[in-house]
């Protein structure tokens, strides 16, 4: 290993660098998922891997770490070029990953975790031993400077010091490569500041870390260098310390200009449809407050786990709040479950269709009747079943439902068509408030443009609408207004039309864990 | 930059909460034999008190295979019919083959890991979910018994010393106060052992961690089948051992007999507050769950309880201890 100082080494283009990948291919049934990507670490390097949602960094490390195996290019280790099986075989390699969903065993000790599957033994191999195992944890927490008891079971300790265990573990392979997807996401300050303390020391000593983050400021404070990609493709590779945010989040964003604006709002100051004043949750909800006015649709832009699915699903009762307060046409309603949200005219299509939108078991028309059944009540509790075959079909013929019956099985349909389904649904129970929930997640490019066409449509039609997406083209093409969340924080409301850059600057806006009382 | 001074103050509170909840089981126990004590003075004699361990140890350890399987994630709704099957095994070994006791005693045991061998490879390698497999195999062996048997009981009358098996007392012969019978003895070995296993020794370990997070034993370079499987195959290995008990104690494969066994075995070990989504459950536990549901039927005689009444207490009891369990860990 190359001799280098803590700082200037990272940068050094002297080093052989420990990870090199060039020309990954990767593609999922439909979707292209890499595309002749490369990527480079060098030794005691921090190296931040960015780009928007779906750009593809989780499944490039997914790939250096044996999980999924590529469909073409080269990897080299330390100059050697390499064929990663396995996660064993990664392992082997020395490299590490800790995974964005922590993949610790909760009702273990930390200890344990840290030996699953390379426990020491005694007695011949026949019985673990247990002593050695503790004291094993025990000498890489100290070389960590890390307080923590190895008998501790992993379900009672912070996030953050599960955290440190998976990093533990992952040092415990004498890993020289430490993949971190996205390590802060549910960390408060004081802990990333712990996290950033080992980083630094690992750095040190010369472990390369890819640093996967859609957080600026991080990536500032600790990265030597940011590798860009953009719908799986490499976009380029900047020094951290040089480059202005603007510049990396251009690369990210990329200069695709969405060639449709939004269709004109019905009027500017129809009334207020849907207002929530300062909903709390813990660090999901931060004190949001908003409006829709009828006619209208607002955009809910930001990263995955920015808290908007959290929002929505809070305003429709599935989650508790602490605090807040929604009114409906001026008034203060009490939600506490979907069925008051449902019976204020609230209607909320998940982004998850096929768990929480369509019983994708029944038909159509069963699916389009489900959230009505009691109109379709003859007495004694049958149902009216030729009334739901009318307007099962008045809806499909609509919505342009393309289904070959309305008795066709609603896990048939293609994705766009069963979106329209869980639309009918709602419009069927009169709902004037309508939340989306990533509406075209999963649903191919021609179904997207009816679907735009439809939340349009159903504005025009007087109602308020909400639209959460991640994808900032869909958010700029549809929303009359956007609000942008980050950290469960709205950090900004945006005009139509507003540049996708700006969108990013909100939605990357951290705020320092203490929280200063803000002006609404 | 020391990080962390404050190590966290809350595994200490889990560990009570979680003792807490071991102790409601035992308490739940010790409160069971205070009332039918003070209920009958026939409750606390020697005899009934040996009836009642000679009455659990079929049950008991039947729970503590089930208990194996459930602290995996899985479950096993086969050991009771696969405890008949042994027992016509060892009747076939032992009265139509007329071998020496001991290959009987064995080819029980080779028969019930086999079984287990078979779930355990329909569980982890054709992925079939645990609840299918074992409810396949449970119909499987229910009926292998009646075929191999020809619908009729194996009696044991020509292996001198079979009966010895549950109902003699080794500990009785030494300390003639203690006539504990060698079925309860079998039982408390069982228990040792699993306990043992499950504590210190590479299986139980990954017992634990396979209904913890199974993924990520598998991301961490486990072969995951493998120990699967032989969690299955050491759970009817036990199963055997209680097929032998239960044939014993009626000197006789009775291949009849079997089918229910399979839920007083899952409602002891949830009385125990083994979880049944897998991570977490102890063989002292199911020893308690097994006892309650012993001591339960056993007072409820006593006292003179209609026998249908005793099922809708169990019941009871299985649906009050689960919450118990869900109040615990909502506090979490």
């Amino acid at each position: 290993m190359s001799i280098q100082s803590a700082s200037a080494s990272a940068a050094s283009p002297l080093a052989t660098p420990i990870v090199a990948m060039e020309g990954i291919e990767k593609s999922f049934p439909g979707v292209h998922a890499l595309k002749s990507v490369r990527f480079e670490l060098l030794p005691g390097e921090v190296h931040a891997l960015m780009g928007e949602n779906g750009a593809g960094k989780s499944t490039l490390m997914k790939i250096l770490s044996g999980v999924y195996a590529k469909d073409a290019g080269t990897i080299r280790i330390d100059g050697q070029p390499v064929e990663i099986g396995s996660p064993r075989e990664a392992q082997a390699l020395g490299i590490g990953i800790i995974h964005q969903e922590l993949s610790l065993m909760r009702e273990l000790t930390a200890a344990q975790n840290i030996f699953i599957g390379r426990e020491p033994r005694k007695a011949f191999g026949l019985l673990l031993d247990e002593a050695a195992l503790n004291d094993g944890a025990a000498s890489i927490f100290k070389s960590m400077n890390l307080a923590l008891d190895p008998r501790a079971p992993v379900e009672s300790l912070t996030i953050a010091k599960q955290q440190m265990v998976e990093i533990a573990k992952a040092l415990s392979h004498k890993s020289r490569v430490l993949i971190m997807d996205e390590p802060t996401a549910a960390l408060n300050d004081a802990e990333i500041a712990e996290l950033f303390a080992i980083i630094r020391r690992l750095k040190a000593e010369g472990v390369g870390i890819v640093y996967i983050s859609h957080k600026m400021d991080e990536i500032k404070r600790i990265s030597d260098r940011v590798t860009v990609m953009r719908d799986g493709e490499y976009v380029g590779t900047v020094p951290a310390a040089d480059t202005p945010i603007e510049t990396i989040i251009a690369m990210m964003v990329g200069r695709a200009l969405t060639t449709e604006v939004a269709a004109p709002r019905a009027s500017e100051d129809a009334p207020i449809a849907l207002e929530v004043i300062g909903l709390r949750r813990g660090r999901e909800i931060r004190d949001v407050s908003l409006h829709v006015r009828k006619g209208e649709i607002l955009g809910f832009a930001g990263l995955m786990g920015a808290g908007r699915t959290e929002v929505a699903r809070a305003i429709f009762g599935a989650d508790p709040l602490e605090a807040g307060e929604i009114r409906i046409n001026g008034k203060a309603v009490s939600i506490r479950r979907p069925e008051d949200a449902v019976k204020a005219g609230i209607g909320y299509l998940s982004e998850d269709r096929k768990h929480f939108g369509l019983a994708t078991g029944l038909d159509v028309r069963n699916n389009i009747a489900l959230a009505s059944l009691e109109r379709f009540c003859a007495p004694g509790g049958v149902l009216k079943d030729g009334e739901m075959r009318d307007i099962a079909k008045r809806y499909i013929g609509q919505l342009s439902i393309k289904t070959p019956s309305d008795q066709q099985e609603a896990r048939l349909l293609s994705g766009g068509n069963q979106q329209k389904v869980v639309i009918a649904k709602w419009l069927l129970r009169d709902c004037e408030i309508l939340i989306f929930d990533e509406p075209t997640r999963g649903i191919d490019v021609g179904a997207k443009t009816e679907i735009y066409k439809l939340l349009n449509a159903l504005a025009a039609q007087g109602r308020a609408i909400i639209v959460i997406s991640s994808e900032l083209p869909e958010v700029l093409r549809l929303s009359h207004r956007i609000a942008v969340m980050c950290e469960g924080r709205l950090t900004g409301f945006l005009p139509a039309g507003a540049s996708q850059e700006a969108i990013m600057q909100l939605a990357t806006q951290r705020q320092s864990a203490v929280e200063a009382p803000h002006a609404a | 930059m020391t990080d962390t001074l404050a190590t966290p103050a809350k595994p200490q509170g889990i560990r009570i909460t979680g003792a807490f909840h071991r102790l409601l089981a035992f308490s739940g126990l010790i409160a069971l034999v205070v009332v039918f004590s003070l209920a009958s003075p026939n409750f606390m004699q020697t005899n009934n008190v040996l009836a009642i361990l000679q009455a659990t140890s079929v049950n008991g350890v039947l729970a503590i295979a089930a208990t194996l399987v459930i602290i995996t994630g899985g479950i096993d709704l086969s050991v009771g019919t696969l405890m008949t099957f042994c027992a016509v095994i060892c009747g076939v070994v032992l009265t139509y083959l007329g071998m020496p006791l001991p290959l009987g005693i064995l080819a029980a045991i080779a028969a019930g890991t086999a079984s287990g061998l078979i779930s355990g490879t329909i569980v982890a390698k054709l992925k079939v979910p645990p609840f299918i497999a074992t409810l396949g195999m449970m119909l499987i062996l229910k009926g292998l018994s009646l075929v191999i048997s020809g619908t009729r009981p194996i009696y044991f009358n020509d292996t001198p010393g079979f009966t010895q098996i549950a109902q003699g007392s080794i500990i009785g012969s030494v300390f003639p106060a203690l006539p504990i019978p060698n079925g309860v003895l079998i039982l408390f070995l069982v228990a040792i052992i699993a306990a043992f296993i499950l504590g210190r020794t590479v299986l139980g370990r990954y017992t634990f961690a396979l209904g913890s997070n199974e993924e990520a034993v598998r991301l961490s370079g486990v072969n995951t089948d493998r120990w699967k499987i032989a969690v299955y195959a050491l759970a009817g290995g036990i199963c055997g051992v209680a097929g032998l008990l239960i044939a014993s104690r009626l000197n006789s494969a009775q291949p009849a007999l079997g089918q229910g066994y399979e839920l007083d075995a899952i409602a002891a070990v949830v009385i125990g507050g083994t979880s049944l989504s897998g991570g977490r459950g102890t063989i002292l536990g199911t020893l308690i769950g097994a006892l309650i549901i012993s001591v339960l039927a056993n007072g409820l005689r006593i006292l003179s309880v209609a026998q249908e009444w005793q099922t809708v207490v169990t019941g009871t009891i299985i649906i009050l201890a689960v919450y118990a369990d869900i109040l615990r860990r909502r506090r979490l």
